[in-house]
């Protein structure tokens, strides 16, 4: 066999604590809608919890934290210019949004 | 020495031929980047590339909810079911997000499974995977229904922001597409795996590889719940 098979064996423990840690996670964050919480708070926790949650996702079950550096750069770092995306298409709506109230109302 | 040995790049292993042979034995010799199975590895990059897709819906749908001046509809109330009376906000997405994770965990203990070689086991939590992931189609389906009756459409709505629908049908919809197709994965897999279809050559990283997709569709969600639902 070309590849180690017992390369990604993990101790099927751990992927219960993660599983039930996604499950308390995503009841916080259903909670956060729950109880109406408002303004920095509501997004603060929203953006804290899925940040989380995708954390435990891609570093355990997709076995990202045991993977060599060359391949957790080649994927994780080239959605960073997604970031640079929002960034610039946040200003333009904005600036969409500032002409529309100035023109439309 | 003929004049072809000079000009081929002295660490390729068979520069002999130019041109398109030339070019295709330096893309497939042993030149390797990542030391994992070229499965896995293209599964990830494919992986990548379904981020960019993602990411340019989620970042559209900030850009139109950001620029409209009216209001948007509030996801709350609009995924809101009434149970007993009175009106529980977001159960339905609740539910949908639990069932995603618990089939990401079988999912987990399917690849588990494959790594010690446990074949029927393997199978059996992939087919259990499907199953959940089913149950997640037919509740986005039940969800759009209700939302179509209650005269969301992609070009308006009766709650406020028109682009309210299409953001809402393009993203849930491609999201809805990407678990349909996990689903059909999924089982072609298992299948393949019962019938000791991978015995020959003894390699159950596929397994893995199905893995890979299928988190990555609950990692989408894990988004859209937040962007989109909760915000």
């Amino acid at each position: 066999m070309a590849h180690g098979t017992a390369q990604q064996q993990h101790p099927i423990g751990l992927y219960f604590k993660v599983w039930g840690l996604l499950f308390v996670l995503s009841t916080f964050s259903y909670l956060v809608d729950y109880f109406h919480f408002h303004g920095y708070l509501r997004w603060g926790l929203i953006i804290t919890l899925m940040l989380l949650k995708a954390g435990l996702i891609v570093a355990v079950f997709m076995h990202m934290a045991w993977e060599r550096l060359a391949l957790i750069c080649a994927i994780l770092l080239p959605p960073g210019a997604l970031l640079v995306l929002v960034g610039l298409m946040f200003a333009e709506a904005d600036y969409t949004f500032l002409t529309r109230l100035s023109f439309f109302h | 020495m003929s004049s072809t040995t000079i000009s081929a790049p002295h660490d390729a292993p068979d520069a002999g031929p130019g041109g398109l042979r030339q070019l295709i034995a330096d893309w497939s010799s042993d030149q390797k980047a990542f030391h994992v199975a070229w499965g896995k590895a293209m599964m990830w990059i494919f992986l990548l590339s379904d981020t960019f897709i993602f990411g340019c819906f989620l970042t559209s749908y900030m850009t139109v909810r950001t620029s409209t001046t009216v209001t948007w509809p509030n996801p709350s109330h609009v995924f809101a079911l009434n149970v007993g009376g009175s009106e529980v906000p977001l159960v339905l997405i609740a539910i949908m997000t639990f069932v995603l994770i618990t089939s990401s965990g079988t999912m987990a203990m399917a690849v588990n499974c494959a790594y010690r070689r446990d074949r029927v086991n393997a199978a059996a939590l992939m087919i259990v995977t499907a199953g959940f992931g089913e149950m997640f189609v037919a509740m986005q389906a039940f969800e759009w229904s209700k939302l179509i009756l209650e005269g969301v459409r992609p070009w308006g709505n009766p709650m406020g922001a028109a682009q309210f629908g299409s953001s809402f049908f393009m993203i849930t919809g491609f999201h809805g597409l990407h678990v349909s197709a996990g689903v059909i994965y999924l089982i072609v897999i298992a299948i393949r795996l019962l019938r000791g279809h991978y015995d020959r050559t003894g390699n159950y990283q596929i397994v893995e590889i199905v893995g890979l997709y299928w988190h990555f569709v609950d990692l989408v969600w894990v988004f859209i719940f937040a962007f989109f639902y909760l915000w």
